[in-house]
């Protein structure tokens, strides 16, 4: 199979300063020539570091990661717009990169002249403009508004037009960058057919994305950069899926690191809010803190999920709770409680020993509370906990206001608080297209 | 560089596509529109009457008569230049847009600020035309053929200019606030407003430096002295001189090319 695009150890450097007095004189910025052969390495930033990669002829082709990865950085040296400080890139055919849509669009002018000045620049020669011009504009949704300056038009109607006169120059290589997102839902399906139309024409379609659904349903191959470098290569659903495990494991270790500095930030408040460690008047809208006469501590609170401490969890997943409590003195009233709070504030679920009709007996020194959460069958979203340890009559001894975090995560996007396990099911005569897990 | 030279006959639908487009959006939405090519010199010389016929009656030789076609032979390429130089040396950072964005030939954007001025030119010509009929100046055709010599050599010239100071803004845009001012200090050390014969015989020397008095002399043997086309030795001096200009200049432009995307 032939390539469209091939990479040898391509490394893009830029200057991490700002760009004034980078010509120590004239003279030098004369004979110099190339400004970044001779940065100095504290003075630069890599965007990309060595990437290899070659895309086969025809193949529609992705690169993910997170923002500031160099995947940007990337497209324009494929695109030609910069030069690789080292490295080779070869590309063959035409190339007709989505990177900004309607840029060189002059906004006095009219949407007709427009598109001509505009697919003059991507290279068309007039004649191929006026063929295909009706067919650009009826593609950007533009009829009744083709004659009016392009300054008129709104942002969505300026990206369709620039998206039309792109994709209409027949490019043998189709560089997206995030484009998307432009104008409706109709619109982006219409974006999406153009792209599997092009895919069926033999043409190669470099596509940046951060709508990892995206590349898993339409890219053959994928690429996913993180610091400039390819940390996964390959099919799609396995680089998506990299990459997400990744995405979590950074998001954990946030979540993680803000909880431990909340936790660490709060000391056992003995006199507020109401003197000798009474609770708050109305418990559900006190904000975050820990208060409580002391009698009882929990000295430590982790989640766990099913390979340890977390905080992120699938919707259904088992989570426990561990608090770790010490009694300073010995005690025959105590109530072990806990509730989960969505962002909003509402309490999605509470309850304590207490009230599951455990009766305290006794308790000394230190222990440990677990509760295990079968099923965390939640929305997705974040959601805070409360822990408690309290007398029966409700005087905490030690309560943990919003103190623990926790983030769900779902591949439904159902809504509500809630989520009760439930099915489907429906009579032969009504049919769907597609159904999940099948 | 050859190849870059070439690549420029290639773009040239381009050229002329942008330039169109340059024309055509300058004067959108004013209410004379197209007709500002014209009344814009006319109000111009209609300064520079008032000031030298009211404010400074002393100030002009006796024997530039008519004033007003006098100084219209200098003013009009005079604008055609120092626009375009000013223009060109703002068309990177202008267009900035197109050369981050999109695979695009950076020197077409100085060309096109050039060019597009030089069209304005052409269209100012007709009330230099109305003018020499008004005052019935003598024209012989001889001379007249050298008329698009210097418009040629003129356009060499500035283009020149225009690629050394779009490459060079780019990295000092110093020099945006530096041109205005050089510039003036350029008209005034030009004869458009005085005839050569009032400059001292000091100052010779300066005026043989200056290319743009040749080409501003050249227009006025041509257009509004009687007698022969004398200047033509220093016309052709300068025509290979904005030769080599050229070349230096799109030399120095290809040279920092590939800096432009990222400093634009």
């Amino acid at each position: 199979m032939s390539t469209a695009i091939e990479l040898h150890a391509v490394t893009k450097l830029y200057r991490r300063y700002a760009h004034r007095r980078q010509f120590a004189t004239l003279k030098s910025a004369l004979v110099s020539g190339s400004l970044v052969r001779d940065l100095r390495p504290d003075e630069t930033f890599t965007a990309v570091g060595g990437v290899s990669f070659s895309v086969p002829t025809g193949s529609a082709f992705g690169i993910i990661g997170r923002n500031g990865s160099g995947k940007s950085t990337l497209l324009n040296l494929i695109a030609g717009i910069t030069k690789p400080t080292s490295g080779e890139v070869q590309v063959n055919g035409r190339i007709s990169a989505l990177i900004e849509l309607g840029a060189g669009f002059h906004p006095e002018i009219s949407g007709r002249e427009n598109i001509f000045i505009n697919g003059v620049m991507l290279g068309l020669s007039k004649r191929e403009i006026a063929e295909r011009f009706d067919e650009i504009v009826r593609f950007a949704e533009l009829e009744a508004f083709i004659d009016a300056p392009v300054k008129t038009y709104s942002s969505g109607m300026y990206m369709r037009l620039g998206f039309a006169v792109a994709v209409h120059v027949d490019p043998d290589i189709l560089i997206v960058d995030e484009v998307l997102a432009v104008g409706d839902e109709g619109f982006s399906l219409k974006c999406l057919d153009k792209f599997s139309e092009f895919k069926r024409h033999g043409k190669t379609i470099l596509l940046v994305t951060h709508g990892l659904s995206t590349v898993q349903k339409f890219c053959d191959e994928a690429v996913w950069l993180d610091e400039g470098q390819i940390k996964g290569q390959g099919d799609p659903r396995r680089v998506v899926h990299m990459y997400l495990s990744d995405v979590a494991a950074a998001e954990e270790k946030l979540l993680a690191a803000e909880d431990k500095k909340r936790v660490e930030a709060t000391t056992l408040d003995k006199t507020t809010p109401r003197g000798d460690g009474e609770p708050p008047e109305d418990m559900f809208r006190a904000s975050e803190g820990r208060w409580g006469s002391g009698d009882v501590t929990i000295t430590n609170v982790t989640i766990d999920g099913d390979d340890g401490p977390t905080h992120l969890f699938q919707s259904g997943d088992q989570m426990t709770v561990r608090m770790k409590v010490t009694a300073s003195v010995p005690l025959d009233d105590f109530v072990f409680g806990i509730s989960i709070f969505n962002t909003e504030g509402i309490c999605c679920y509470g309850t304590n020993t207490d009230i599951e009709d455990f009766k305290s007996e006794t308790m000394t020194g230190d222990g440990e509370v677990s509760v295990v959460i079968e099923h965390l069958d939640l929305v997705e979203g974040t959601y805070k906990l409360d822990v408690a340890a309290h007398t029966r009559e409700g005087r905490p001894y030690d309560y943990h206001r919003l103190l623990h975090t926790f983030r769900v995560k779902s591949d439904t996007k159902d809504i509500g608080i809630y989520r009760p396990r439930h099915a489907w099911t429906f009579t032969p005569n009504i049919r769907f297209r597609n159904r999940p897990g099948e | 560089m050859l190849a870059n030279l070439r690549q420029l006959v290639r773009y040239r639908g381009l050229i002329q596509t942008l330039v169109t487009r340059e024309l055509k959006a300058r004067y959108r939405g004013s209410v004379l529109g197209f007709f500002w090519s014209f009344v814009n010199p006319l109000l111009l010389l209609t300064v520079y009457t008032i000031v030298f016929s009211v404010v400074l009656p002393g100030f002009r030789g006796v024997e530039v008569e008519p004033y007003a076609l006098f100084l219209f032979c200098g003013l009009l390429p005079w604008t055609w230049f120092s626009s375009g130089l000013l223009e060109s040396a703002n068309s990177l950072i202008a267009g900035g847009n197109l050369i981050k964005k999109v695979v695009f030939p950076a020197e077409i954007l100085p060309i096109v600020a050039v060019l597009s001025n030089m069209f304005h030119f052409f269209f100012a010509l007709p009330i230099l035309g109305f003018f020499l009929l008004f005052y019935a100046r003598p024209l012989s055709l001889i001379e007249f053929a050298w008329f698009p010599v210097v418009v040629l050599v003129q356009l060499m010239l500035t283009l020149g200019l225009g690629l050394v100071l779009s490459a060079m803004t780019v990295h000092f845009r110093d020099l945006r606030d530096l041109l205005g001012n050089l510039l003036t200090l350029w008209f005034f050390s030009t004869p458009i407003i005085y005839p050569m014969v009032m400059v001292p015989a000091g100052g010779k020397f300066i005026m043989d430096l200056n290319p743009f008095a040749h080409l501003v002399i050249s227009y006025q043997e041509i257009l509004f002295y009687d007698g022969p086309f004398g200047h033509w030795r220093w016309l052709l001096a300068l025509a290979v001189a904005s030769v080599v200009l050229f070349l230096i200049g799109f030399a120095l432009f290809d040279r920092l090319r590939d800096s432009f995307a990222e400093e634009v």
